[in-house]
């Protein structure tokens, strides 16, 4: 469960990026984040997991206060949800199953319970063929899906993407948004920021619209709304 | 913090230098070069240290008695000179070895002294060294009041050229070194944080994955730690082979007895242990320093 409560949030240069945010999204949602570019879209989604902190209001994630956390909880934190980003963020220099079993290694998970798990996630982003390559290797909807394992493999409730077809062709995005939908379906709630208005109008979930960092508009089962 | 995940750390941080190949060379040549610098100032102000020494050490009072005074009274005054609290040690000459060491010094016209051993001219004397050679002056006044002390004599002025010039040359050997040893943490910090850099990337998705600083810092340490000392055994090496040749050709080739150089045991094992600690500490303190910028996601 994820909730903000009158956040506000001015850059050091004096930009408002959002301007008194009032959300709640409930467990096992799959919430839609869109707006034009610099309305405030990718500040809201590091807010949730803490990588900027707000001048001013609460977040409530999981049932931490983020917006009152010490630097020693972060790591909490961040356990508890998986982010994935618009250019993978994986390792060059670990191969496929490295990079999925580091997110692992990180929370002091044993060998023995490794191993099952990320070949599990493997399994389900159907790249359990390709465990031995490198990043460099693979095409980027492969990488992305590697990323998603990664995001997954310690079980977390939430799952945070920033843009995650953002560098995709097509075709290669909608796998992407199939592996979306079946987590899911599996009970993990879902945010994520996109500017794919094929993807919205079609796969309809709730759409949460930001704009100049205000939030514009909140439906179920909403459409994209902007041209292009 | 588990047993498994310190095990890991040490994988991760010896894997490092491997993977960063020639970063890591990089960083342990300068650790390297430095400590070679460094090492060739150690051992010289080490040993002009040890050579300032052997000559203060030199530095003695001699104490003249008076004529015609009782055995007993000389032998109270002897007494006394080593009841002195800054005294090390006092010798006896008596005035007959006095003139023994005095016609020997004429070698074969020793002849010409034959006789004086009935009235002999000389006085008894004491030889006094002090435990800090600082200090003779004020002892040799103190011993000029004592009773029957006919005179008492030092190389005055000697002694305070000699101390000028020993301080001098400490205090520019401390100085060199300090200045060196910090040179050296710099150039190793800031080689370390090129290979930080290149990394900062891993560290921000270790954070985003939930890892606590001190999990990203472990291999890290270790890293450091590992090519601070490895850095440090090559200029080791060079220096103790080379010091062990430069006391042979002292010695042995060119018979320079006078320049008494410090053995190479215990220096080999001092040195070494003080410039791998040297190297271990910068190259922990370099990638400790560079890691904590990129700790702040």
């Amino acid at each position: 469960m994820i909730e903000m409560i009158d956040v506000w949030k001015t850059y050091p240069n004096g930009t408002n990026a959002l301007e008194g945010i009032n959300v709640k999204i409930e467990k096992g949602e799959f919430v839609y984040v869109v707006g034009p570019s610099g309305a405030g879209k990718s500040t809201f989604i590091k807010l949730m997991y803490r990588e900027e902190k707000p001048t001013k209001g609460t977040i409530l994630l999981n049932g931490f206060n983020i917006s009152k956390l010490k630097e020693s909880q972060i790591p909490k934190v961040r356990r508890s949800i998986g982010v994935v980003f618009q250019d993978y963020k994986l390792l060059p220099k670990l191969n496929v199953y490295e990079n999925v079993a580091f997110a692992m290694e990180v929370v002091e998970a044993s060998k023995k319970q490794t191993k099952p798990r990320v070949l599990e996630m493997l399994e389900l982003v159907k790249l359990k063929n390709k465990l031995r390559s490198y990043p460099s290797e693979l095409s980027g909807g492969e990488q992305q899906r590697v990323s998603i394992a990664r995001a997954l493999v310690n079980s977390p409730g939430t799952i945070i993407a920033d843009e995650p077809t953002g560098n995709l062709d097509p075709e290669t995005s909608w796998e992407i948004m199939r592996i979306f939908e079946e987590i899911n379906v599996r009970g993990t709630t879902v945010v994520m920021a996109t500017h794919n208005r094929e993807i919205v109008n079609t796969l309809r979930k709730r759409v949460i619209a930001i704009e100049s960092g205000r939030i514009v508009r909140d439906e179920q089962r909403g459409e994209y709304g902007y041209e292009g | 913090m588990k047993v498994r995940t310190m095990g890991r750390h040490l994988r991760e941080g010896s894997r490092n230098i491997t993977r960063n190949g020639w970063m890591s060379f990089a960083s342990m040549s300068s650790v390297a070069i430095t400590l070679f610098i460094l090492g060739v100032f150690l051992l010289l102000a080490l040993n002009v240290n040890h050579i300032a020494n052997v000559v203060e050490r030199q530095v003695e009072i001699r104490v003249f008695v008076k004529q015609d005074v009782e055995q007993s009274e000389v032998d109270k005054l002897g007494e006394k000179l080593k009841d002195l609290s800054q005294v090390e040690s006092v010798t006896f000459i008596p005035k007959e070895e006095g003139l023994e060491n005095f016609k020997k010094s004429f070698g074969d016209k020793a002849y010409w002294f034959e006789g004086l051993e009935k009235e002999n001219p000389l006085s008894d004397e004491f030889v006094v060294k002090t435990k800090d050679p600082v200090e003779t002056e004020m002892v040799a006044e103190r011993i000029k009041n004592l009773p029957y002390v006919e005179s008492v004599n030092y190389a005055k002025d000697m002694i305070k050229k000699l101390f000028t010039i020993t301080t001098m040359v400490r205090n520019i050997g401390v100085a060199f070194i300090v200045a060196l040893a910090f040179t050296a943490m710099f150039l190793i910090a800031n080689t370390i944080k090129l290979t930080i850099v290149a990394r900062r990337r891993e560290i921000e998705i270790m954070k985003l994955v939930g890892a606590t600083n001190s999990f990203i810092r472990w291999p890290f340490f270790i890293e450091g730690l590992l090519m601070g000392s490895l850095g440090s055994v090559v200029p080791i090496i060079l220096l103790l082979v080379g010091y062990h040749y430069l006391i042979e050709l002292v010695q042995v080739d060119l018979n320079l007895y006078f320049l008494d150089l410090l053995p190479l045991n215990p220096l080999a094992w001092q040195l070494a242990l003080l410039l791998m600690g040297i190297g271990a500490f910068i190259g922990v303190w370099g990638s400790m320093m560079s890691v904590h910028r990129f700790l702040k996601v």
